[in-house]
């Protein structure tokens, strides 16, 4: 039954993964990254932590791709159009990425296999109570760092999406 | 089947069957009403007092031409009325209506899902009701549609973060995000409009805007926007919209009941006199009642207000709503670490 609701989770969770970097229409994409997320949202419940789950579709599902869709409407994002020509630096630069990207990755597992359990996630680490004690005590100052590194990131942002002053438009041309 | 199951099944349906009459009931109301507000009578044809309005409605709504726009995206034109009522059908999941009872030799808790995350359960699966809005506009190939579509992402995203801040205040005190949690705490106590005023303030203007109500209705105004996103929605399409806004607007009120106004319970009733089923019913018939009082302020409000300009509507959410939001939250966690809650 579990095994039967991960191989379910996993693959909707990767042929709509596919179907996000596959489609020509930028909203059917949206639309398939949101069924992602919440396929991965099942898997962190089969993980045993519901609280995950939850707040992933909070936050992702919820407000995240929300943004991405309300972002892609209001610039009227059209179908996109194959590219210009084929057999570019640019193909031949992400297929060996890509490659290397797998290679790696099949390395990981193939060496993780059949060694020790992982070790089990306790109701420390998965119970709401846990985790905010956790977030709150240990790891209170890489919690505080994440928030002030977002904080940058919407200033940064605010400033590059500002008016320009007089001056700057006289130097801009 | 297991005793869990069926205790699990007469819930749900328990629920589904009260949601499943709150459209009807709320098109009816929703016309007498402020029909009597403004001196006039409404539709008293159809039945006593006009009460198989809502049957004719539904008659029509059925027979109706299903039109289907030129232009129109097939696959989420057909998808965006069937998620409008996701969200609906799903949030009073974590919705308390009474203690835990033994009914025949079994003890159960009057909650669908008994879970920590209960809260957070609710507002995520709230937030994915912006889809259908989103959707419904951009499928449709209409300018008037999208633009309401636009307006109604920008406005939930919005109104979300001022409505979730207040709900955070209002479990503070009760120090669990588990909302039968929440309604014990108001029965040893004072119900939390009175210790929160300022966050039950809010939490009213943020749910009026989240379910996209007058004066908040900017994703559909009429009188710039035709109807907005639904413009093109007809037959029973156009109903699901419909009904997943009168079903919306009831699990959020019925949650407002639990933050803020002691949910199933009442002051001086108590109770552990009573047989389990009839605790059960009891519990579900008051937060009902309590729900129908909420539904009732929502007309009330909607033929009081004339409609919001978006800029003011947004001016409103982050330089004003937010702020009092995070005064509250300030104020709630004060108040508990000094013991004074």
């Amino acid at each position: 039954m579990e095994l039967a609701a991960f191989a379910f989770f996993a693959l909707l969770a990767l042929g709509s993964a596919i179907v996000v970097v596959g489609h020509r229409n930028p909203v059917y994409s949206t639309m398939s990254l949101v069924v992602a997320l919440l396929a991965t949202a099942g898997l962190f419940v089969l993980l045993g932590s519901p609280f995950l789950a939850v707040l992933q579709v909070l936050l992702y599902t919820g407000a995240i791709v929300v943004l991405f869709l309300f972002v892609i409407m209001l610039l009227n994002v059209g179908r996109e159009r194959p590219a210009a020509g084929r057999g570019t630096m640019q193909t031949w630069v992400a297929g060996v990425g890509a490659l290397v990207f797998f290679g790696a990755m099949a390395r990981l597992i193939w060496e993780s296999y059949g060694e020790a359990e992982a070790p089990r996630l306790t109701e420390e680490f998965v119970a709401t109570r846990g985790l905010a004690e956790l977030l709150f005590t240990t790891y209170l100052l890489p919690f505080e760092i994440i928030g002030l590194l977002l904080l940058v990131a919407v200033v940064a942002a605010s400033w590059v999406a500002r008016r320009p002053t007089p001056d700057e438009e006289e130097e801009a041309p | 089947m297991s005793p869990q199951t069926l205790a699990m099944l007469a819930k749900v349906g328990l629920w589904v069957f009260f949601l499943l009459q709150v459209a009807p009931v709320m098109l009816w109301l929703e016309r007498r009403a402020p029909a009597f507000m403004q001196d006039r009578l409404g539709p008293n044809r159809v039945g006593p007092l006009g009460l198989l309005q809502g049957i004719a409605d539904a008659v029509k709504f059925i027979f109706k031409e299903d039109v289907n726009p030129s232009g129109a995206d097939r696959g989420l034109y057909l998808l965006a009325p069937m998620l409008a009522l996701v969200p609906a059908m799903t949030t009073f999941l974590v919705l308390p209506f009474g203690p835990t009872v033994e009914i025949g030799g079994h003890r159960t808790s009057l909650v669908v899902i008994d879970s920590d995350a209960g809260i957070l359960l609710f507002l995520s699966l709230a937030s994915l009701g912006v889809y259908s809005l989103v959707l419904a506009g951009w499928a449709s190939n209409n300018k008037w549609s999208l633009l309401g579509s636009i307006r109604a992402s920008a406005q939930m995203i919005s109104y979300e973060l001022a409505l979730t801040t207040t709900v955070v205040c209002a479990l503070i005190p009760a120090g669990s995000m588990n909302l039968t949690d929440v309604v014990d705490y108001q029965r040893e106590g004072l119900w939390q409009f009175v210790t929160q005023p300022l966050g039950f303030l809010v939490f009213l203007v943020a749910a009026f805007a989240e379910t996209n109500r007058l004066p908040f209705d900017l994703p559909e105004a009429e009188s710039e926007l035709v109807a907005g996103y639904h413009t093109e929605y007809g037959s029973m399409r156009f109903a699901m919209f419909f009904m997943g806004e009168y079903m919306s607007m009831t699990t959020l009120s019925a949650l407002g009941m639990t933050l803020y106004f002691g949910g199933w319970s009442l002051p001086w009733l108590d109770f552990s006199q009573f047989t389990g089923l009839v605790q059960a019913l009891l519990g579900f018939t008051i937060l009902v009642l309590k729900v129908g009082l909420a539904l009732f302020f929502f007309i009330w409000v909607r033929w009081t207000f004339p409609r919001f300009r978006y800029d003011q509507l947004m001016r409103l959410g982050w330089k004003v709503l937010l702020p009092l939001a995070v005064l509250q939250l300030v104020v709630t966690a004060a108040m508990t670490v000094g013991g004074l809650l």
